[in-house]
């Protein structure tokens, strides 16, 4: 018990959540089973919204939409969204809203010489967004403006939702029923050979009556429960057995008291490491910052998460389909917890001022009488953060991957060598003690990290 | 035969008609057995239908259940910042500079704050004139976690907001208006703050400003301000002071606003042969006392007759002989010192405070310093007296009061009904304290570790005051409000900082980097002095009450603050409650001190009971009409025969938990605010229980503490002071630290660090900082009065004391040599168990002397304490089953078991009881379960930090950088922590300094801690 008790001790008890992914499984196979009809529905649609594009195409400010998107995405995402005001407004059909290339052109190029010279358009756009200077851009050609405001001018794509059943997952979903069949099927054999081979075996009997033929009883003899009792040793050499094994598994069951291994809370958030260490390759460290400082690896404050979802307030289609159909999760819907959370509003783009903290739920917890520094491990030793929390960019869920047992600590402490590479404080203590020791490498142990004060003070 | 013998069970029943025996055979108890206690209320137990075998089943089910429920673990929530100030990391602690500046304290200290909450308070080392981070600053930290705090304004007696406090406060005011109101507060030696109140009194004519020290200097400020100008107090440099005679002045206490140990240390350390003298001349037995070379315990009159002959205009002739032999001593050892002679009185008389200046000016000592004065304090008792009278008597209609507590600490007891009848009555209160309570309006305020201010400390160097945390409860302070009335729209923040600007750092200086540092050396001339119409001195008053000698059967009792609780504001404080007075020893109280022969005279007994645990007697103190009832009586030894000693600050009601309503309450003899008085002593019936930690007052002749003499230091080899103890090995002696002598083979400890900590007991002056610093760091719970006097005290650092039982400890060995044979050792041995009426004092820090072969650790059965390569003796808290076979092992008795579970239990209701309290909890030390054993780890939580730090950076370690929490807290620099296998360190030459010694070394434990030899300057030519 260490200071922290004035934190935020909840009473209540773990959950555990052994089948956290079987409603949302459930609801999958449901929704392929519906949509699996629906399919030629939604195909007639989109080839009516092909004809649009290549109308937008001969247009106005005509251009390429395709190498438009990439132009797009490179220099103004970070500002504007087609179909929501951003920083910027929301840039959809820009082009029949002002009706003038001209203009856009002179605009995209430099804003504020519009706004200097008085441009009525322009001065009024500058000052609905609060003076927000739009970044001049004069490096783009005419023709690359042209084929930035031909991908504006697309129109809206329907939602894609629809297309995802039809994918390989859908006939896997098959495949799990018709499994279950097949077993059925077989079942049902076995059933009928069972039944079969008792009547075959009662026909047979019937007629060796008929026939006379006499069916030999064997010999009585004490059934063996009884034969076993009777033999003593045979009991004693069980008892010992049993109880030996029993006392193996009740110290199995024990030692695993308090020890949390495969802890995966469900977060008032649903947070997917997945997405942001595996898939979009964000450093741990950039969230948990204070991993090379302090002994906190420290939870990211909110500001934190704002550096990127000020931007970011929804996943790309492909990642929202399958947040919905692998995880069950709306991930579009978590970004705006998050949003609640830190007091955001999107609309005006702006902080409300009303927070309310989220409350995570702390999965590594060390005993108080343990003390752990990361920084110590992160910054001196150099440890992967993998090594002791796991493959965290696979998680979609996080969790416990280590026992955080004493045991544990221990075996790597002796494992590891220390990292003595350009660090001063080493150079001197390393060479005596590898001298003493006779080693190369001194270990983390041999260094003195298996001494109890080292870790519990 | 057998049948005729006749057992008695007590003398009692030798009589025959005792009544007690015959009910006694009646009964077997001799009282009831309280059951119903035990088994709860009696009523519900026989209207309830649960039969004992339902009783069983829901035992053994709720058993089962918590059984089951208990494998699995708590869900802990961790709640993140919404958005995170820069400067915080969690887990790394950020340190602030600030100023404490309460009234009776004052300090430059850094703050270390954790996760944006203070923990702890540190030395400012910028500071070099900062006052002394004592005990009660270190421990200053927990008095802002206080639940008893104000948690906002009140007015007639509810709970209000700041606007109805402003309104009522503006109303108030403007029909006070031509109306004599006081505003009275504390000494805030703030350059701001004056001008502030300045402005204040320019829109407020009718208000005048007195200020009020509740322990008051006014003599010596009146004789500094007759003198030089300036109404300040003189400042000293022991450190350059070759001859000090200190008479009546507890200058390491808290004479004159204290601080001055640093110094008196540095010329204590024997260098190139020399050390100053210290010669004391007082009536109780204080710091400076058991400090000094000499001390010689003189009466309060008597004093007064001994400065006089010393500064050179007086007789003798009242004195007895052998003070008449100290002071020409004293005085020719003056004479021959010069400029680097000094003394020092703290007698509340003018007359004495201006003979003293006089005389060092008139050496020219290079100790005193006048041109840089401190301004710690400005009170004037004659202007406080004349408030006193006018509240009583009706002349004054209004009384506004800022960081003070009249209602407690004036003298006269009609005070308090005058008060309420007031007109108008304002409190500036931390607390509900008696003075805030019976006010029309409180005006909550922050602590100073939540607000701004400035101060000038000392003439020339100015400090800062910033907020560490966010104010806990909707306070306000002084500063702000003032503002807030004379309708600035500036916050004080900004008022400050304008303020600055414009004077102190107008000759070229940073805001930033002041307020970095939080000290500024200035050379601006910034006044705190205000212009006030003064109503002249008390001299005639002070002089003619106490300073006489008293009439037949009176005493002369000498007020005194204590280390622990000081004036008394910090009282709800049990870090300060529990640190026993280092004199005494004892904690949760105060008493009259009085001397041996005075008390056999009056029948007066201190003794102690079967537990050990001190009882003592009780009397009434009487001083006039005043009567202080049942004040327990302490024998102090070296207490002047004929006077007597009491500490303020004690029995506190109001506002206070009720674990820490302690003491009496001295104010009522406070009489004219002078420390000296004449009472009389009755004795009344019953005992008081003592919570004294220290039962054995003498070494018997033991060199625990060596201690040796200046001429015998110079002098002599090292082997004739300070010896290494022999061993018997084959019937040949050998010195205890030859390889042959050990159990053990030894370990090699040459690779790495090593730690080591050396303590100086001849820079060490007892004054208790490093016990509450080890407090703060190491999460030591606080146990209680009862808990206490059991012996049951969890400091991980005590100090003990000793006294001589002969005139010297010297006397003491040789008495213990000289004894031979059963009659004389028994008889002797007996004797040398009482100290003597002047015993010589030593004091000596304890704590675990991480043995590098400990006893504790061979006989743990579950290994629990172990070794570390580093020297430190570990202590792993979650593997101890609590034996306690390595306490009783320990030959140091420096190991604290946990009878309790002391946090979270409302029989320890400290603050480990509650959320407030807690948040001074140091998250990187734990918290101990009941059960475990626990001690000093050498601050291994700090070393490791220094040791992350380094290999963070790359770099070794600088000998600088490896602090505990004593050797950071210690002013003196007695205390010395660093690693002798770095051969530049400190700690390294220390202990190849010869007079180096370890605590009982014939042991043979090897100690990493080790002591040097006490030096005395005995010359008295």
């Amino acid at each position: 018990m260490r200071a922290k008790l004035v934190d935020n001790n909840i009473t209540n008890r773990m959950k555990k959540v052994p089948y956290r992914n079987l409603p949302s499984k459930l609801s999958f196979l449901l929704l392929a089973f519906l949509l699996t009809f629906s399919v030629t529905i939604f195909a007639q649609e989109e080839a009516a919204a092909s004809e649009d594009t290549a109308a937008a195409q001969t247009g106005p400010c005509a251009g390429d939409p395709a190498n438009g998107e990439a132009l797009f995405k490179a220099n103004c995402a970070a500002c504007h969204k087609l179909d929501k005001k951003m920083t910027g407004p929301a840039l959809r059909g820009v082009v029949a809203k002002y009706n003038d290339c001209d203009w856009l052109h002179e605009w995209i190029k430099n804003s504020q010489d519009l706004v200097k010279s008085g441009d009525q358009r322009a001065v009024k756009i500058f000052e609905e967004y609060n003076g927000a200077v739009m970044t001049a851009f004069p490096q783009l050609s005419d023709q690359d403006i042209d084929d930035i405001l031909a991908y504006t001018s697309q129109p809206k794509p329907e939602p894609v939702v629809a297309e995802v059943p039809t994918g390989t997952d859908g006939g896997g979903s098959d495949s799990g029923v018709t499994n279950s069949i097949i077993l059925a099927a077989l079942a049902l054999v076995f059933l009928l050979l069972v039944i079969m081979l008792f009547l075959v075996n009662k026909t047979l009997r019937r007629i060796a009556e008929a026939n006379g033929v006499t069916y030999e009883e064997g010999e009585k003899r004490t059934p063996i429960w009884k034969a076993f009792i009777q033999n003593q040793f045979l009991v004693l050499v069980t008892c010992i057995f049993l109880l030996l094994g029993a006392a193996y598994f009740a110290y199995g069951w024990m030692m695993q008291v308090g020890v949390d291994q495969g802890y995966a809370p469900v977060q008032p958030i649903h947070y997917s490491h997945r997405i942001h260490a595996g898939v979009n390759q964000i450093d741990c460290n950039y969230c948990h910052s204070s991993a090379r400082r302090s002994k906190h690896s420290g939870i990211p404050s909110l500001n934190v998460c704002m550096n990127c979802h000020k931007t970011i307030s929804e996943v790309a289609e492909g990642t929202q389909s399958e947040g919905q159909k692998e995880y069950g999760v709306d991930y579009n819907a978590e970004i705006k917890k998050l949003y609640a959370a830190v007091g955001w509003d999107e609309g005006s783009q702006s902080y409300t001022g009303e927070t309310k903290p989220v409350e995570w739920v702390r999965i590594h917890n060390l005993p108080d009488f343990a003390y752990f520094n990361h920084s110590q491990h992160v910054t001196v030793a150099g440890v992967e953060c993998q090594k002791c929390h796991g493959p965290v960019e696979e998680y979609e869920i996080m969790e416990q991957f280590a026992p955080l047992t004493m045991g544990w600590c221990i075996n790597c402490h002796r494992e590891t060598n220390i990292q003595v590479e350009d660090n001063g404080y080493y150079e001197k203590i390393h060479e005596e003690l590898s001298k003493k020791y006779g080693v190369d490498k001194l270990t983390a142990a041999q260094m003195g990290g298996l001494e109890c004060g080292k870790c519990h003070y | 035969m057998a049948s005729n013998k006749k057992y008695w069970k007590s003398v009692e029943e030798l009589n025959e008609n005792s009544s007690i025996v015959e009910t006694l055979k009646q009964n077997e108890f001799a009282e009831p057995i309280p059951t119903d206690e035990f088994l709860g209320n009696k009523e519900n137990l026989e209207t309830s239908s649960t039969t004992r075998r339902d009783f069983l089943k829901y035992v053994g089910f709720s058993t089962a259940a918590a059984t089951l429920a208990s494998c699995e673990g708590p869900v802990i929530k961790s709640i993140p910042y919404v958005v995170a100030p820069d400067e915080i990391i969690p887990g790394v602690a950020n340190y602030y500079a600030s100023t404490i500046a309460d009234g009776f304290d004052f300090a430059n200290v850094l703050v270390k704050t954790r996760e944006g909450r203070p923990i702890k308070i540190e030395r400012n080392d910028l500071a070099k004139h900062g006052g002394s981070v004592n005990a009660r600053v270190q421990a200053s930290v927990l008095s802002m976690y206080d639940k008893n705090r104000l948690q906002g304004p009140k007015v007639d007696g509810k709970d209000a907001s700041w606007s109805d406090l402003d309104a009522a406060v503006a109303t108030k005011l403007g029909t006070m208006a031509g109306q004599d109101v006081v505003l009275l507060t504390q000494t805030f030696a703030s350059p701001s703050t004056t001008k502030l109140i300045s402005d204040f009194k320019a829109k407020y004519p009718n208000i005048r400003h007195v200020v009020y020290d509740t322990v008051s200097s006014s003599e010596a400020l009146d004789a500094f301000q007759n003198k030089y100008g300036t109404r300040a107090l003189a400042d000293y440099d022991f450190s350059k002071a070759e001859v000090i005679v200190s008479v009546g002045a507890d200058f390491i206490g808290d004479w004159q606003g204290g601080g001055y140990e640093a110094g008196y240390a540095k010329g204590r350390i024997p260098k190139n042969g020399k050390m100053s003298r210290h010669i004391q001349f007082e009536a109780n037995m204080s710091l400076s006392g058991a400090n000094a070379d000499k001390r010689v315990p003189v009466t309060p009159s008597q004093q007064m007759a001994v400065l006089l002959a010393l500064t050179g205009n007086g007789s003798t002739s009242s004195l007895p002989e052998n003070v008449v032999d100290a002071v020409n001593k004293a005085k020719s050892q003056l004479q021959k010192a010069g400029s680097k002679g000094v003394i020092i009185t703290g007698l509340p008389n003018v007359a004495a405070q201006t003979s003293v200046l006089n005389y060092n000016q008139s050496v020219g000592s290079v100790v005193m310093d006048t041109t840089k004065p401190r301004m710690t304090s400005m009170g004037n008792a004659s202007e406080v007296l004349n408030v006193m009278n006018g509240v009583i008597s009706g002349s004054v209609k209004g009384l506004i009061t800022v960081g003070v507590n009249p209602v407690y600490s004036f003298p006269n007891p009609q005070f308090t009904e005058a008060y309420k009848s007031l007109g108008m009555t304002l409190a500036f209160s931390m607390k509900e304290d008696e003075t805030a309570s019976l006010a029309q309006m409180v005006a909550a305020t922050p602590h100073y570790l939540e607000s701004w201010g400035d101060t000038q400390l000392k003439k020339g160097s100015f400090g800062l005051i910033q907020p560490t945390i966010r104010p806990l409860f909707n306070t306000r302070q002084f500063q702000d409000c003032l503002l807030k009335w004379t309708e600035n729209s500036k916050n004080y923040y900004e008022y400050i900082k304008e303020f600055w600007q414009g004077t102190i750092l107008a000759g070229g200086g940073s805001w930033n980097q002041a307020l970095h540092d939080g000290v500024f050396e200035g050379a601006m001339e910034v006044s705190t002095d205000e212009e006030t119409t003064s109503v002249g001195t008390l001299e005639a008053s002070t002089s003619n009450g106490a300073l006489v000698a008293p009439v037949q059967g009176g005493l002369e009792l000498t007020l005194y603050t204590k280390t622990g609780l000081g004036d008394g504001q910090q009282a709800n404080n049990p870090w300060l409650q529990e640190l026993p007075d280092p004199i005494t020893r004892a904690s949760w109280d105060n008493y009259v001190t009085v001397s041996a022969a005075d008390a056999a005279e009056m029948g007066l007994e201190n003794f102690n009971v079967a537990n050990g645990a001190l009882n003592g007697s009780y009397v009434n103190v009487k001083m006039g009409d005043v009567v202080i009832e049942k004040v327990p009586v302490l024998i102090q030894p070296g207490q002047a025969k004929g006077s007597v000693g009491l500490a303020l600050g004690y029995g506190r009601k109001a506002a206070i938990q009720q674990e820490m309503q302690t003491g009496v309450n001295a104010y009522p003899l406070y009489n004219n605010f002078s420390s000296v008085q004449n009472v009389t002593l009755e004795k009344v019936a019953g005992t008081h229980e003592f919570a004294c930690i220290q039962l054995h007052n003498t070494m018997m002749g033991r060199d625990i503490i060596r201690e040796t003499t200046l001429e015998i230091f110079n002098t002599k080899d090292v082997e004739h002071w300070n010896p290494v103890p022999m061993v018997s090995k084959d019937h040949q002696e050998i010195p205890v630290t030859s390889p042959d002598a050990d159990l053990w083979d030894e370990f090699d400890r040459s690779i790495g660090h090593h730690f080591n900590l050396s303590v100086d007991l001849n820079a060490c002056t007892g004054c208790g900082a490093c016990v509450i610093a080890c407090h703060a760091e190491n999460n030591v719970p606080v146990v209680g009065k009862s808990e206490m006097r059991r012996s049951r005290d969890m400091h991980w650092l005590r100090i003990d004391r000793y006294y001589s039982s002969e005139e010297s400890f010297g006397e003491d060995t040789e008495k213990k040599e000289n004894i031979s044979g059963l009659g004389s050792s028994l008889s002797e041995f007996g004797e040398m168990e009482h100290p003597a009426a002047n015993p010589q004092v030593a004091f000596q820090p304890v704590m675990c002397q991480h043995c590098n072969h400990a006893p504790c650790e061979t006989v743990c059965p579950v290994a629990a304490t172990s070794h570390g390569r580093q020297g430190q003796n570990h202590m792993a808290y979650n593997r101890c089953v609590g034996t306690r076979y390595c306490a009783n092992n320990c030959p140091y008795k420096v190991r604290r078991f946990n009878w309790f579970l002391y946090a979270e239990n409302d029989e320890f209701d400290y603050n480990m009881n509650n959320d407030l309290g807690r948040m001074v909890l140091n998250p990187d030390v734990v918290v101990r379960s009941r059960g475990v054993m626990e001690k000093c780890s050498m601050c291994i939580q700090m070393t490791q930090k220094t040791i992350l730090d380094a290999k963070k950076e790359g770099k070794p370690v600088k000998d600088s950088a490896f602090k505990t929490a004593c050797s950071a807290a210690c002013d003196t620099g007695a205390i010395q922590f660093g690693d002798i296998n770095d051969h530049d360190s400190v700690v390294y030459k220390e202990k190849n300094d010869k007079r180096m010694y370890h605590l009982l070394e014939a042991v043979g434990t090897k100690p990493n801690v080790f002591y040097q030899v006490k030096v005395r300057n005995t010359n008295e030519a």
